[in-house]
């Protein structure tokens, strides 16, 4: 089941698919930010404002 | 059991279904968090519940490749090791390794200073590509086509703080089609190839600049291109990008160290990282 959490940013819900992992970047809808999911357990989720892309990520 | 841990700092597609695909195939996988991560000279291997070998994921290349020291020193296995991840991680080593292992690259010139830069851009002539030695998805890539726009770009680079920008990589313009090629692989296997276009109006063909990827065919050629640059820089799991020169046939411009293959895995009927893993098992058990 998608799990809804509140935005830090604007309040708006984020909504975390079931099958999404901890360490995984969701996107608030209302206000474009992203945050990286810092626990999941059962229907419980928490935030945490996602690191911005940094000059040496990626590949 | 073989015993697993993926170090990540942002879960992608691609930690997800490694985590996933080491689950299915028996192995006891964990993810861990770059970010959380302390390691002091007192540290010891058994301080870390790391199990048998350590696959190295992080999307911040420093990040990565300094944990990977930490734990080599340690005495974990990490796939890709310390120096693979060095050269892979710098354009400009990559290119040294590259052509001192005769394996065909780009002709690239290097340059120390913004006259040394413009000295070298004028003998070589138009087209030529700027890129940054570290860095990556096409991120401060220029394609320079004139002396004006490679006088503004590297008026620009000077204005950058970062010390890297003082150091200049100017690379041919290859004459390919609107394409390169992308090819996974895995331990002494080209799992897969794939050709990636360049979106509109976009010359870089990176997937994360919009590139479209389609499967390409595994040639002999291909195949032993791949595995030789891939050999060059160490081995392991590497992404080994290639264009094709009309002239001059298949070239190696850049072997990738995290590899990505979001792309990759979206047209191929192979298993990528069913390869990845069966490779991490036979690492872990040697």
């Amino acid at each position: 089941m998608t799990s809804k959490v509140e935005c830090q940013e604007c309040g708006a819900d984020i909504n975390v698919p079931e099958d999404a992992v901890t360490g995984e970047i969701v996107t608030c809808p209302d206000c474009g930010g992203d945050f990286e999911i810092a626990s999941k357990g059962g229907d419980k989720v928490e935030l945490k404002p996602a690191e911005t892309v940094g000059e040496d990520w990626g590949q | 059991m073989v015993e697993l841990s993926i170090i990540y700092d942002k879960v992608r597609f691609e930690e997800k279904v490694l985590y996933e695909k080491a689950q299915s195939k028996g192995l006891k996988a964990q993810i861990i968090d770059a970010k959380t991560l302390t390691v002091s000279t007192a540290s010891r291997k058994k301080d870390f519940s790391f199990g048998d070998v350590v696959m190295q994921r992080s999307v911040s290349h420093y990040r990565g490749l300094y944990i990977t020291a930490c734990l080599e020193h340690l005495g974990f296995k990490v796939i890709n090791k310390f120096k693979v991840a060095e050269t892979c991680g710098n354009k400009l080593i990559t290119s040294l390794v590259l052509a001192e292992n005769n394996v065909p690259t780009p002709r690239t010139q290097f340059a120390f200073s913004a006259e040394g830069a413009l000295e070298t851009i004028n003998k070589a002539g138009f087209p030529l590509v700027l890129k940054p030695i570290v860095g990556s998805w096409g991120r401060g890539v220029f394609p320079l086509r004139d002396e004006e726009t490679a006088g503004m770009v590297v008026e620009m680079r000077e204005e950058d703080d970062s010390p890297l920008a003082r150091i200049y990589y100017v690379q041919e313009m290859i004459d390919r089609p609107p394409r390169d090629m992308r090819c996974i692989v895995v331990g002494n296997t080209l799992v897969t190839a794939i050709y990636r276009y360049s979106a509109e109006n976009e010359f870089r063909t990176n997937v994360a600049r919009g590139g479209k990827a389609e499967l390409a065919p595994i040639t002999k050629e291909l195949e032993d291109l791949a595995l030789k640059a891939a050999k060059a820089v160490g081995g392991g799991i590497l992404g080994v990008d290639m264009m094709e020169d009309k002239k001059r046939g298949l070239i190696v411009h850049e072997v990738n160290n995290t590899v990505e293959f979001h792309g990759a895995a979206s047209v191929s009927k192979s298993d990528i990282p069913g390869a990845m893993i069966d490779y991490v098992v036979k690492l872990a058990k040697k």
